[in-house]
């Protein structure tokens, strides 16, 4: 087998391609439906009308959306610097804590602040502790050439049981009959409803602006073609006078802050407290969005809103026909490998060879 | 510090370091393999996770033990063969291949494990392997006979690496994979064989927990045990005798930090202890960092007649 690279690539090609692996992951899928013992059709029509098929759907795939667009982002800034960042589950967590550490009520943790200066100062601690957690692993990989994957991803693990630990003893709500739960957010620095009587919160506005602003800042400014040029080639890029260590540095502090801010975003607009659940796994999710956007930050939206129906929708059809949720975990991550291999298909051509 | 001494001078603690090092072994040799091949195997955690899901599910469908460990294998050869694909065949980004082949993986196998048994709580269990308390060797005969298997294949694989041609047909392959080639070695093919022989040693490293360590399968079972075999790799410069010493270490400390955690007097809350494991191998990452011999060619695709 032996790949040749193909002259040009259409920009239809481009946008059919995750669309068209998607689909064809849906089609595969299928089995694991039989194995369940229920009718395809019906599953899928459900799963589809449980993601997208009311204003209720809508509201909770679009409430789940929002954590799952920032982790995106966050792992699409990374990956185009070739930044591999999977500890995003781990920066959300440092984020949300950092939020009710500012902002949080009882306990005496957090400031007695005006709402109009605590909010932005809440905001801002979630952002730099995300910021910082990447900030070593990312220094480790430039400076000593310790792989990110692997210390971001165990990074994660000491994080979830810091914020444990804590949640056990000095951020513990005093007021939770001893559940493993924060202190809650002041009120006045928690998020407004979007939607009247649906759980959508003003975190969308966020969400979207933040995809916007990555979208320029990759567009329109140095850092952005700074860090397109060290994602292509890093030693091409230091050959030809891009800071690369400190376009490196910007990068990690940009997409951990974009993960922290997920998390305290999630706590103040729809938990307003920290609790070791309040993640099922965003950080992680975030890598397959990122990807199935072709790392484009706008494309982050899509993704983020059609990962977040798609879990949101299986919800509600295993419920109806009893298909394991799981089924929607196994869809995503497939999705990720078929866009891949999608992607690729638009870029080269296979040749069989003997 | 009495406290300390006595844990370290009661022989059960010894066993347990040996129980807790063998998936750390054979997930390690598993992930040696393949970079020494030149390819970085992150599918390791969800293979575990599928190897540990599938061995227990023979076992419990009625196949005897050893036969559960070789689905486990089976198993972890499917997903090696997709990596391989994917990072040989059409050299897609080794990281993010084998981060997906560990969602799928572990999707895949909670899918199976919930269409299986519905409406189980607890989950159902089966026979694990016994003891070899045949053995006139202390400790060891408190293990089971994977274990035995674990640490034998560390002498096996060293020999195999370093003295056989096929041993140095794959370092070549991942020094440098142009003069394999010239040499006439297969690279794709080479590679291939060692992602699938590598992985079928992470789904075994899954069967043991199942199979051995616990007689059921829950989920979060692994756990981050896969992160660590990479993270192993490196500490051990790609060697297997230090392989084997890595994940003894790491299981001394993980198992310590059991003990203190359970003497009662622990100072500090349980989740500090908790963290060591992960905090050591980072620092065993970083210190070795600077000497370490990757394998020249890892994580660089090999195209036939590109430089």
């Amino acid at each position: 087998m032996r790949l040749e690279r193909r002259h040009e690539t259409s920009r239809a090609a481009l946008v059919l391609a995750p669309i068209g692996a998607v689909l064809f992951t849906m089609l595969v899928s299928a089995l694991l439906v039989l194995w369940a013992g229920a009718p395809v059709g019906r599953t899928y029509a459900l799963l589809l009308q449980g993601g997208f098929g009311s204003v209720f759907a809508w509201s909770e795939t679009l409430t789940r959306a929002i954590p799952l667009i920032l982790t995106g982002l966050a792992a699409t800034v990374a990956f185009k610097a070739r930044l591999f960042n999977i500890g995003a589950e781990g920066q959300l967590f440092a984020g949300a804590l950092a939020a009710v550490a500012v902002g949080g009520m009882h306990g005496g943790t957090g400031f007695e602040l005006q709402p109009w200066l605590l909010f932005p100062l809440m905001m801002l601690a979630a952002a730099v502790a995300g910021a910082l957690l990447l900030l070593g692993p990312a220094l480790m990989k430039n400076k000593l050439g310790v792989d990110e994957v692997v210390t971001t991803l165990l990074i994660n693990f000491i994080v979830l049981l810091g914020v444990s630990a804590l949640l056990d003893g000095p951020m513990k709500d005093p007021t939770a009959m001893g559940w493993p739960q924060s202190v809650s957010l002041q009120p006045d620095v928690e998020l407004g409803k979007l939607v009247a009587q649906t759980r959508v919160h003003t975190g969308l506005l966020w969400a979207v602006s933040l995809a916007v602003i990555v979208w320029a800042i990759f567009k329109y400014t140095v850092l952005g073609f700074d860090i397109r040029a060290v994602g292509a080639n890093a030693r091409a890029a230091e050959f030809a006078g891009v800071p690369v260590t400190r376009t490196v540095v910007m990068v990690a502090l940009l997409s951990g802050a974009l993960a922290g801010l997920a998390g305290a975003i999630e706590v103040a607009g729809r938990t307003s407290y920290v609790t070791l659940d309040m993640s099922p796994g965003y950080g992680y999710t975030g890598i397959v969005i990122a990807m199935l956007a072709g790392l484009h930050p706008l494309g982050v939206i899509a993704a983020g809103v059609f990962v977040a129906g798609v879990l949101v929708g299986a919800d509600t059809m295993s419920r109806a026909v009893g298909v394991p949720t799981y089924i929607a975990d196994v869809i995503v991550a497939a999705s990720l490998i078929a866009v891949l291999v999608a992607t690729l298909l638009t870029q080269y051509r296979v040749r069989m060879t003997k | 510090m009495t406290d300390l001494l006595d844990i370290l001078a009661n022989p059960a603690f010894w066993v347990a370091v040996l129980r807790i090092a063998t998936p750390l072994i054979l997930g390690t040799l598993g992930v040696l393999l393949c970079e020494r091949a030149g390819v970085l195997n992150l599918g390791i955690e969800g293979i575990m996770v599928a190897g540990a899901f599938t061995g227990w599910l023979a076992v419990y469908a009625g196949a005897p033990l050893w036969a559960g460990v070789g689905v486990a294998a089976l198993t972890g050869m499917v997903f090696g063969l997709l990596h391989a694909f994917l990072t040989v065949g059409l050299a897609l980004s080794q990281h993010v291949s084998g981060l997906g082949i560990t969602l799928l993986a572990t999707a895949l196998s909670y899918f199976g494990y919930r269409v299986s048994f519905p409406k189980v709580n607890t989950p159902p269990t089966i026979t694990p392997f016994a003891p070899m308390d045949w053995l006139p060797l202390p400790i060891l005969n408190a293990q089971t006979s994977l274990t035995l298997f674990a640490l034998l294949l560390v002498p096996a694989i060293a020999w195999v690496l370093y003295r056989t041609p096929l041993g140095l047909a794959l370092r070549m392959v991942g020094e440098n994979p142009q003069a394999a080639e010239s040499q006439g070695v297969s690279v794709a093919g080479m590679r291939t064989g060692a992602i699938v022989a590598g992985s079928a040693l992470m789904g075994m490293a899954g069967s043991f927990l199942t199979l051995s360590a616990f007689n059921a399968f829950f989920f979060n079972m692994v756990n981050g045990r896969g992160w660590i075999c990479v993270a192993l790799v490196v500490f051990a410069s790609w060697r297997p005798g230090k392989a084997l010493l890595g994940a003894l270490l790491f299981a001394f400390f993980d198992a310590l930090q059991l003990r203190l955690q359970q003497s009662g007097d622990a100072v500090l809350p349980y989740q500090i202890y908790l963290m060591l494991p992960y905090l050591l191998s980072i620092l065993a990452l970083v210190l070795v960092a600077r000497k370490a011999s990757y394998p020249q060619a890892l994580m660089k695709p090999y195209r036939k007649g590109e430089r």
